[in-house]
């Protein structure tokens, strides 16, 4: 919103500067967005007066003037057909730039004749759209003095924005009311006087429905001359940005601003039978003033007369009933609409008028009535004619309640220390009453004024002398000690994530964060899509769905960085991913891509595939504490990886982590080349830490017998998994085996059709006594005999 | 060989001499058996002091231990000498370029949202703030009633809330718009005390350079008995300090609404934008950082407890933007484009650890 200093000046008397204004509302909880001055950018700009206007020698449209400036005489070129002798305008000299066209003036001459300056219009000052001619300016106006003056545009802009909870600041004298508090001046807001009737009203008034619109006020005023607005009012609306129109529209507007009094006017010849303003019926219509039809609901508060529709209560009016130049007789309405279906039917229609934006926020049931004479004398003062009797239908909403408050709530509350007198002072400056509670001695009984319906309770009360008596009288007091022990930061889940993330980037992996949604398409080929997850309003089109996991973003990340010329991404997110959208259904997950590019090498490792992945997602395991030696691996993945070449690691029937290469039709269903390896971690899925008494760890078992090993190679079927053989292997004597390693595959001659041949290191860790012969050939037994049950295999000879 | 007659120190200086020379292992050996060996020439002419006088044998033992002992001391330094030389030459035979390139390095880095979120933590929890957790997905309760915002009051609409399809009961679920629900959480599954932190992933339907439809909140919350906002303040001031690395720190507390605060306010620190670089704690400019303010009557009740009894502060803050005005990142688009050369540029060494001990 915005006002004028001038404006404010009407209902605030200060000697306080702009400067000081702004920091007592920006203080005060309104947030001064910034300050224009309309004089600046006119300050180039002066009265003067055309002496004589002769025609160009050698152009038709063009004439020579002679003008008195504030630089003495100086002789200019101008094309505009109304430039005569003895015309008042506006002057810019050599060097001056004209905003309304962008150039800056050069003393040059304009078909042969020198042009000393410019004669100007109102479009070239951006003052007007229209450039007819240059500005004709009153004749009374002294030669000389800077325009801004002359046409009283040097008062300054204030443009704030105004939180939800205060539409009384939506009028200039509810800021004016808050200045006056917070000692920035005199509150000098005049009185309003009721304007008597001179007869009946020939329109009879009803509202219909006591919630939607609980009161209506109104009146007729007749034989009136409506017309252009006196200057002064044009000014003031045009410094706020709004467009005059005739003196009806301007004084509802003005209202608007200077009280948050919505008002609307309608042409009382227009109107068949009563007004009312009533729920709207399922097929009713009408074209608003905005020259647009809106279709009606029975949700909206339509106000209407017997024949029809005439407009949306407190939202905007119709264009039928509407006021021109020529209404001699009017109806003024003052009502009360309820927010949330004045809100409601805003959203509906789209509508954005400033009627509605009070409306529903709530404007004060207290100046109805007030508001109404306060219309009306202006249209009395401005238009003439004669005013009915008011009309008041319904009846007007009570106000914000009373309620005791002990003064002390703002040391106990805030934290600040103001004697109670002076929170009596800011109260009651405030407008609100305040008397001793007669069940307390030191408690007020504080009843809110009408227009302030946010204040209801004390905490309500200690805001407004904390910010009145000013937060800079707030002292920062140090954090009390702990009434209760340490419990740990974080969560062990959260704690798994952050030390993730450095073993990942340790690991030469870059993390990223990107968005929880993806497109749905995406989603669905990944295993997720449901219905459940899907936006209602995404932001886009492809950001319409909540992830199954972080992957396809991450993939679409690293083709992006390919498309952009850096292939070969190693990246990785440790962040949520959506299930279903109950509380359980975010899991935390560590999801790992690689995507290698072809990279040649004199080395020729080869490149890298799902076991170097794996090892990546075991390391990780491994450092997050998870019991990887406990885990199974299958080859069991889900679709949207690598049939054959990716697999799960589970803990029992919980699935610990995916791996291995992505499914190339995966890959193509979110537009990403291929190959693209890996590997997703639930974290929710890992065993919580057991809890221990105390941080110290069990004593370290250290055995002094020498560890020794042998080899063994079986043949086993081709689809024997080496995991199996090697769990055989390590099961077959638990207190003597300590490690099997894997360490061959070998196919082809020798070995069979449709079979391999595994070889495995078996490590041995005695623990009492130096193994005899005859101990190691038991344990080799044992492993021989155990990896050929579970496997049926056969030792290899 | 006849000891007595032989010229021992002759002797020893041509075997002394051949050892030197001895070109590989191979001859050295051989002159070892030719000299030590059992049929050699110091072992025959010891073998002889058994057959001569005591006075004899008095004289040449000690002489033919010396020989023996000095050419077998000779032998050893030279084999010695040889096996260094042999290796070597096979070291120098399998020398390779070393400028040629190892295996591919992969740099590493930790994304700055998660960084600085460790850093708030960390000088949280220095303070004594436990770090709570809530779903992204909320009810609309947790994200609007219960903070004191009524059903379908415009103040919603100022959220630009996502919403997901309603459900068959035509609850309709919301993507929580700030971290704030987690406070309502922890206030209906704990008996105060509390004093609580939560972090993590908000979203607004909002894009622009300065807003994103995902983006990152930190919010705190203390309910005791006795808190007051001058407590807020000194924990709000505390946290500047901490977080930007200053000593002396000016924040002005600006009124402002929030319906699940009362009263509610804007917290603002003394900068300097001058010269293009952000200076915190001085200077003329006021730099907005967070909201705050005394929790709401309403939100304590609604969260299950009396607010005659319990008060307390709240705070909030977008991780996002001081991630910004710390570390110079200006477009928070940026942060979640998964550009690497961003990540690379932006991104935090994992060795580095974000905590008060380390400093930040």
């Amino acid at each position: 919103m915005k006002f004028t200093l001038s404006w404010l000046k009407d209902h605030l008397e200060t000697d306080a500067a702009i400067d000081q204004i702004v920091e007592a509302m920006t203080m005060l909880g309104l947030e001064v967005e910034h300050v224009e001055d309309p004089s600046e950018k006119l300050k180039a700009f002066s009265v003067a007066r055309i002496l004589d206007a002769q025609p160009h020698p050698n152009a038709d449209k063009l004439r020579v003037c002679q003008a008195d400036t504030k630089d003495g005489r100086k002789e200019i070129v101008c094309g505009a057909p109304n430039a005569r002798a003895g015309l008042v305008t506006v002057y810019a000299p050599i060097g001056a730039y004209v905003p309304g066209s962008g150039i800056t003036l050069e003393a040059r001459p304009v078909r042969g004749v020198v042009s000393n300056g410019m004669l100007c219009s109102g479009a070239e000052l951006e003052l007007d759209a229209d450039a007819d001619g240059i500005m004709e300016l009153s004749d009374d106006l002294a030669i000389g003095i800077p325009i801004a003056d002359a046409l009283g545009l040097s008062d300054a802009v204030i443009d704030f924005e105004v939180t939800p909870n205060r539409p009384d600041w939506l009028g200039v004298a509810g800021i004016a009311r808050d200045l006056a508090a917070a000692g920035l001046g005199k509150l000098k807001t005049k009185a309003i006087l009721p304007v008597p009737g001179r007869f009946g009203s020939a329109i009879d008034i009803f509202t219909d429905d006591a919630s939607a619109c609980p009161v209506f006020a109104g009146r007729m005023v007749r034989k009136i001359k409506n017309g252009p607005s006196p200057d002064w009012l044009q000014r003031r609306l045009r410094a706020i940005g709004l467009r005059p129109r005739n003196i009806l529209v301007d004084v509802t507007n003005y209202l608007s601003y200077d009280r948050a009094r919505p008002l609307h006017v309608y042409d009382a010849d227009k109107i068949t039978g009563a007004i009312r303003a009533r729920l709207g019926r399922a097929g009713e219509s009408f074209k608003a003033l905005d020259g647009k039809t809106y279709e009606v609901t029975p949700e909206m508060c339509v106000i209407a007369d017997d024949a029809r529709v005439l407009g949306l209560g407190g939202v905007m009016g119709g264009e039928e009933s509407g006021c021109s130049d020529d209404t001699v007789n009017v109806l003024i309405e003052s009502a009360y609409f309820d927010p949330l279906r004045t809100f409601q039917t805003g959203r509906a229609t789209g509508i954005n008028s400033d009627a509605k934006y009070r409306f529903e926020r709530g404007v004060d049931p207290g100046f109805v009535v007030p508001g109404l004479d306060l219309a009306t004398r202006m249209v009395l003062q401005l238009c003439g004619g004669e005013a009915s009797d008011m009309i008041v239908a319904g009846d007007i909403p009570e106000g914000p309640r009373a309620f005791a408050f002990d003064p002390d709530r703002v040391r106990t509350l805030a934290g600040m220390n103001v004697p109670a007198a002076k929170s009596r002072t800011i109260l009651r400056a405030l407008g609100c009453d305040v008397n001793q509670d007669s069940e307390a001695a030191k408690r007020f009984l504080v009843q809110p004024p009408s227009w302030r319906a946010d204040l209801q309770g004390p905490a309500d009360l200690v805001e407004e002398i904390a910010r009145v008596a000013g937060f800079d009288e707030l002292p920062a007091a140090a954090p009390p000690a702990l009434a209760s022990g340490r419990r740990p930061p974080s969560s062990v889940g959260e704690s798994r994530l952050r030390i993730a993330r450095r073993a990942l980037a340790a690991h030469g992996y870059l993390e990223c964060v990107t968005w929880s949604f993806c497109a749905r398409a995406h989603a669905q080929a990944f295993g997720g899509g449901a219905d459940a997850l899907v936006l209602a309003n995404p932001i886009a089109s492809d950001l319409d769905c909540m992830r199954p996991s972080a992957l396809p973003n991450l993939l679409r990340a690293a083709q992006k960085n390919a498309d952009r010329g850096f292939p070969d991404a190693r990246l990785f997110e440790a962040g949520p991913a959506y299930r279903h959208d109950g509380d359980d259904g975010q899991v935390r997950t560590i999801a790992a891509i690689w995507k290698p590019a072809p990279k040649r090498s004199w080395r020729n490792p080869g490149p890298p595939d799902l076991f170097d992945i794996k090892a990546d997602c075991l390391q990780l395991l491994e450092t997050l504490s998870a019991p990887v030696a406990s885990l199974q691996t299958s080859a069991a993945a889900p679709a949207w990886w690598s049939p054959g070449r990716s697999g799960a690691l589970k803990l029992g029937a919980k699935v610990i982590a995916h791996f291995g290469d992505l499914h190339p039709r995966a890959l193509r269903a979110i537009d990403v080349e291929g190959p693209a390896l890996a590997f997703e971690i639930f974290v929710d899925e890992l065993p919580a830490p057991r809890a221990r008494p105390t941080r110290a760890k069990p004593a370290l078992e250290k055995i002094d017998l020498m560890p020794l090993s042998r080899d063994f190679a079986f043949i086993v079927d081709d689809r024997v998994a080496a995991a199996d053989l090697v769990r055989a292997a390590l099961g077959a004597d638990k207190a003597l085996i300590a490690d099997v390693t894997l360490f061959d595959v070998y196919r082809g001659a020798g070995v069979g059709e449709g079979k391999k041949s595994l070889a495995i290191e078996v490590t041995l860790q005695p623990k009492e006594k130096t193994l005899a012969e005859g101990d190691i050939e038991a344990a080799s037994n044992a492993v021989v005999a155990a990896v050929m049950k579970a496997t049926g295999g056969a030792l290899r000879g | 060989m006849d000891a007595a007659t032989t010229d021992i120190p002759a002797l020893e200086r041509d075997l002394l001499a051949r050892i030197d020379q001895a070109g590989d292992e191979q001859a050295l050996e051989m002159l070892r058996v030719e000299a030590l060996g059992k049929q050699g020439l110091v072992s025959g002419m010891m073998r002889m002091l058994g057959a001569m006088s005591p006075d004899e044998r008095q004289r040449m033992g000690p002489l033919l231990n010396g020989l023996k002992d000095r050419v077998g001391e000779a032998i050893t330094v030279k084999k010695a000498a040889l096996a260094e030389a042999a290796l070597e030459a096979q070291l120098r035979a399998s020398a390779v370029d070393v400028s040629l390139p190892g295996p591919r390095a992969y740099p590493g880095a930790i994304h700055p949202i998660s960084w600085v979120m460790e850093e708030i933590a960390a000088i949280f929890a220095d303070m004594g703030f436990v770090l709570e957790e809530g779903p992204d997905i909320e009810t609309d309760f947790n994200n609007f009633t219960a903070l004191n915002f009524p059903p379908k009051h415009p103040a919603r609409d100022m959220h630009d809330t996502f919403f997901l399809a309603p459900d068959v009961s035509g609850e309709r679920k919301v993507l929580r718009t700030h971290t704030s629900p987690v406070q309502v959480r922890t206030m209906l599954k704990q008996e105060p005390p509390i004093r609580m932190i939560c972090q993590g992933r908000t979203f607004r339907k909002d894009s622009d350079a300065t807003h994103t439809p995902m983006f990152h909140q930190t919010e705190g919350l203390v309910i005791d008995k006795t808190s007051t906002m001058a407590d807020l303040k000194g924990v709000l001031m505390g946290f500047v300090k901490a977080y930007f690395e200053v000593d002396d720190v000016v924040v002005r507390f600006r009124p402002h609404h929030f319906p699940f605060t009362e009263p509610s306010a804007e917290m603002d620190v003394r900068c300097d934008r001058s010269g293009g670089v952000l200076k915190i704690g001085q200077g003329q400019d006021w730099l907005e950082i967070l909201g705050c303010g005394m929790v709401h009557p309403n939100v304590i009740a609604n969260c299950g407890l009396d607010p005659n009894e319990w008060q307390g502060y709240a705070f909030g803050m977008g991780v996002d933007r001081l991630a910004g005005l710390k570390y110079g990142m200006p477009d928070l688009r940026d942060y979640f484009s998964g550009d690497v050369r961003w990540l690379k540029h932006y991104g935090f060494s994992p060795f580095l650890l974000p905590g008060l001990a380390q400093g930040l």
